[in-house]
């Protein structure tokens, strides 16, 4: 605001207006459908999950081991030069306990999210994905390791999802 | 590394979804105006620049010209110009269509802009047609752009 | 000097923010930039160029709304640029605006932001989910909250920050709203209003965040020949700076976010700014949670990392602070129409230093002020300098 100004414009439409027809509104569904294909890298690495096994690229120049793996060291700006397996195994960098659902909507029970430094990748080189087999989600903390738990292979379709959900490790933690 | 000569994205590995999403649109300070006295007067308004003398149809809340708010309203009647049109033959989806519509631009007399919309009535169609907009009853009416059901010929 | 003529801002406009506003999206364009023009004592004819900002077309729901919008920002036959980095938009819309002039190509520009969240039903968030990748973390379920919840987690973690210091950028900002005509979310709410709110996503909770909002904002930029001319009371753009950081962004520590101190440096070394919290005198750090104030004020090198929660309970970030920290209300207050709020930062800060915020004015004859936004993926920064 300025002082100068005297009036500041904008005339706010309540919900209730519209949903009892006082403001005229127009509607639309677009509808637009994608196939999104996966790419040279995580097609390879989608593969391998459906195998039960997680694989990453690696960088000879910066020696990074790198999840989820790429054609190409962004450091570097060069191709990448191998692939390497790494652990199904890792510790919480990160993680939420979400109450919301995509749109918006509420859950009752929520979805425990985290970002997980795998085993055997460079540090603090995380995957996104939920934790499961937690009775409550505020024992969880941020370090803690936790292993993956797989879809069995004849359900596994080459999806993040074959992956059903991190759970935390038993020797590590009581839960 | 290799370049893969993929035109159908199904033959690659692929994730499918869809970008879910809703929209409801407010008509405007303006539209809001346009297609009331559309709705319950059955009118065709503009709005009309002083400076520019530029009427715009459908109306404006500003000139684009000189950023001039207009508050000066037109009734600029029923009847138009097809500036210039179409024949369409598919549908959206790519389907052929049972009857081809006809699409024209159609601008009014002493005014700037104009209004697309469907042509009925007629087969035959041609730049420079006086066409005049037939309107839906009253009741049914919804204060939209299809509360004007096409355009005819004028006879 | 940095590029070949000086650039000022000489005029600045804002509509309401409001959850939904009747007007278009053009229409709100053109209510802010008419009231900027009409500030700087311009007409659209002296306006020789046109940048406008707006976030993704997802939520006005109109496919390339640059071009939709461009009519209400001014740009009728005129040389025109949409440009667009998500939540950083705001901010960087002037620093477009500043290179149109600092290039020696215009005179004039005029800088247009605007957004109609409204439009996406039942929830805009739901547009959010495709910034996500579609193979590895669509699949999961993502909602944007998430992000802000695991950076949030990991800020907490690493500082070892409790929620209650960080609720309090929640009341300040909140509060210092009831003081801004435009407002949304204006009120006067306690630490434990915010602790008591709804779990959106822990460590996230409803008064944590900022709403989504309609609402359009503006600025006329000139350079330093017609600033004489037109004003004696110019506020120069002296830094500029932006930043993205990798988009791999489960590979990153969220405790810290360096992309913004890169920007920062950028536009501190332009500026000449040797010691941040000492020449600067006022801030519009980037707030669409109160979380992110403090990690911004951080990125922003105002305080050492970690700092900002100690900082903000100490009442040095209020207005009568000695570094004072989103005096407008921010996002969290005023609102969260995207590129908007962002140039409403840029707005307040123009005000600020030329003495015209009203009941929001900071005492003390601030000369020296900054706007940032921040955006994309967890990962871009925008900083503005500004002075008198």
């Amino acid at each position: 605001m300025s002082e100068k100004i005297k009036r500041y414009l904008g005339e706010e439409v309540k919900a209730e207006e519209i949903k009892e027809g006082k403001i005229p509104i127009e509607k639309f569904k677009p509808k637009a459908k994608y196939a999104w294909s996966a790419g040279i890298a995580i097609s390879k690495f989608l593969e391998e999950l459906k195998k039960g096994r997680i694989i990453a690229s690696t960088c000879n120049k910066c020696g990074r081991i790198m999840v989820p793996p790429r054609i190409y060291c962004e450091l570097c700006f060069k191709p990448t030069d191998g692939w390497t397996y790494v652990k199904d195994t890792g510790t919480i960098n990160t993680f939420s306990a979400s109450y919301l659902a995509a749109d918006a909507t509420r859950l009752k029970e929520p979805i425990i999210v985290a970002i997980i430094d795998l085993d055997g990748a460079s540090e603090g080189m995380g995957i996104i994905h939920k934790i499961g087999e937690v009775e409550d989600w505020k024992q969880l903390k941020i370090g803690m390791k936790v292993e993956a738990v797989w879809k069995p292979p004849e359900e596994r379709e080459g999806a993040i999802t074959d992956i059903k959900y991190f759970k935390p490790v038993k020797e590590a933690a009581t839960l | 590394m290799s370049i893969e000569k993929i035109t159908n994205p199904f033959d690659a590995r692929h994730w499918i979804g869809h970008m879910e999403a809703d929209y409801m649109y407010t008509l405007g300070v303006v539209g809001e105006r346009f297609f009331k006295e559309l709705k319950e007067n059955g009118r065709i308004m503009g709005t009309r620049c002083p400076n520019c003398s530029i009427v715009y149809v459908p109306p404006r809340m500003y000139c684009e010209r000189c950023f001039a708010k207009l508050e000066e309203w037109i009734d600029v009647g029923k009847k138009g110009t097809i500036h210039t049109f179409t024949i369409a033959t598919i549908e959206k989806d790519g389907k052929k269509l049972e009857k081809p519509v006809i699409y024209a631009l159609i601008k009014f007399e002493g005014a700037h802009g104009g209004m697309i919309h469907k042509i009925g009535e007629t087969d035959t169609v041609c730049i420079g047609m006086k066409v005049e907009a037939v309107l839906k009853s009253p009741e049914e009416r919804k204060a939209s752009i299809n509360d004007i059901a096409y355009f005819r010929p004028t006879k | 000097m940095y590029g070949k003529k000086r650039v000022a801002i000489v005029g600045a406009g804002l509509t309401l923010f409001r959850r939904r506003l009747k007007e278009t999206g053009k229409e709100l364009a053109y209510e802010a930039a008419k009231m900027a023009l009409d500030a700087a004592g311009l007409e659209l004819r002296d306006i020789q160029s046109v940048v406008m900002g707006t976030a993704p077309d997802a939520f006005d729901g109109v496919h390339m709304k640059g071009e939709y919008l461009a009519d209400g920002a001014g740009a009728y036959h005129k040389p025109y640029t949409r440009v667009f980095v998500g939540g950083g938009t705001g901010v960087f819309t002037p620093l477009a605006g500043w290179w149109h002039i600092a290039s020696g190509q215009f005179d004039t520009c005029l800088v247009v932001c605007e957004e109609k969240m409204s439009s996406c039903y039942p929830h805009p968030q739901y547009a959010f989910t495709t910034i996500f990748d579609p193979i590895l973390e669509r699949p999961i379920g993502m909602n944007l909250i998430w992000i802000f919840a695991l950076e949030m987690q990991r800020y907490m973690h690493k500082h070892n920050i409790k929620k209650e210091h960080i609720a309090l950028v929640s009341v300040k900002n909140k509060g210092n709203a009831l003081d801004h005509p435009c407002a949304q979310l204006a009120a006067r709410i306690t630490v434990d209003d915010v602790l008591n709110s709804e779990i959106m996503a822990w460590p996230v909770q409803r008064l944590d965040v900022s709403p989504t909002s309609d609402g359009g904002a503006a600025l006329v930029l000139v350079s330093e020949d017609v600033a004489k001319e037109i004003t004696d009371n110019p506020v120069w753009i002296d830094g500029v700076g932006w930043c993205i950081d990798s988009t791999h962004w489960t590979n990153r520590d969220l405790y810290y976010p360096d992309y913004v101190e890169y920007a920062a440096r950028m536009a501190y070394k332009m500026a000449g700014i040797k010691n941040p919290p000492k020449e600067i005198d006022v801030a519009e750090p980037y707030d669409p949670f109160d979380y992110k104030e403090l990690h911004h004020m951080e990125g922003l090198l105002l305080c050492k990392k970690g700092e900002a929660p100690k900082l903000t309970a100490e009442g040095v970030t209020q207005r009568d602070g000695d570094l004072p920290i989103n005096p407008s209300g921010g996002l969290l207050g005023v609102g969260n129409p995207i590129a908007a709020a962002g140039l409403m930062k840029v707005c307040e800060i123009f005000w600020q230093l030329r003495g015209e915020a009203g009941k929001r004015q900071i005492p003390g004859d601030p000369r020296t002020g900054i706007a940032q936004a921040w955006g994309d993926l967890m990962q871009y920064g925008s900083v503005i300098v500004l002075r008198r």
